[in-house]
């Protein structure tokens, strides 16, 4: 289950919210995101021009993301897993 | 033999302070967080860091206004649902059941 190439919505921790393309994500959950648009209203500053941009993972707040194309039962399996790989 | 290296790995006694955590995994829990923010929602993942991925949100956000005259602290809370939010873990404090009232 990936979400590259699905829309989602990262609100920051300067309170911006920006709705855009998922590119790409790394390591530091740095994220990547194409064809970008401001959303919520009075939090925004002026990005008219820009199209595509790289945010730093440490700054996010939330990403939102579509629900329907996330598979919980997969990402609650996957969790535990982890857990479990941390115990050890 | 094989049965005890399983008891050990999959264990439903809370011993390390995630182990709380896993078992709310499914269940709807309450998260506190950084800047009087307060989240209810169905866990679906978390990690170490306790970056977490919720279903069904709702977000609370409290701030306090001051009236200019009467210099009284006046409590606003904004609430706002997302269906689906992954949560980075730096802005979490605290993990919790649902707050039941009565």
């Amino acid at each position: 289950m990936s979400l590259v190439g699905k829309d989602v919505v990262v609100e920051l921790k300067n309170d911006l919210s920006i709705c855009g393309t998922l590119h790409s994500v790394d390591q530091y959950l740095n994220i990547k995101l194409t064809d970008i648009s401001v959303t919520d209203p009075e939090k925004y500053p002026h990005m008219l021009s820009v199209k595509n941009c790289f945010i730093r993972g440490s700054v996010v707040r939330y990403v939102q993301l579509p629900a329907d194309e996330v598979d919980t039962q997969l990402l609650q399996d996957a969790a535990r897993k982890e857990a479990l790989q941390q115990k050890q | 033999m094989a049965d005890d290296v399983d008891q050990q790995q999959t264990t439903n006694t809370v011993e390390e302070p995630l182990d709380p955590i896993r078992l709310s995994l499914d269940e709807r829990i309450y998260v506190k967080m950084r800047n009087d923010r307060e989240l209810r929602g169905r866990l679906h993942a978390y990690d170490q860091h306790l970056n977490m991925i919720l279903g069904d949100v709702e977000e609370t956000v409290t701030t306090i206004e001051i009236d200019e005259e009467t210099y009284e602290e006046i409590y606003k809370s904004t609430k706002r649902n997302i269906p689906m939010l992954f949560v980075r873990g730096d802005g979490v404090v605290l993990v919790a059941p649902p707050l039941r009232v009565g």
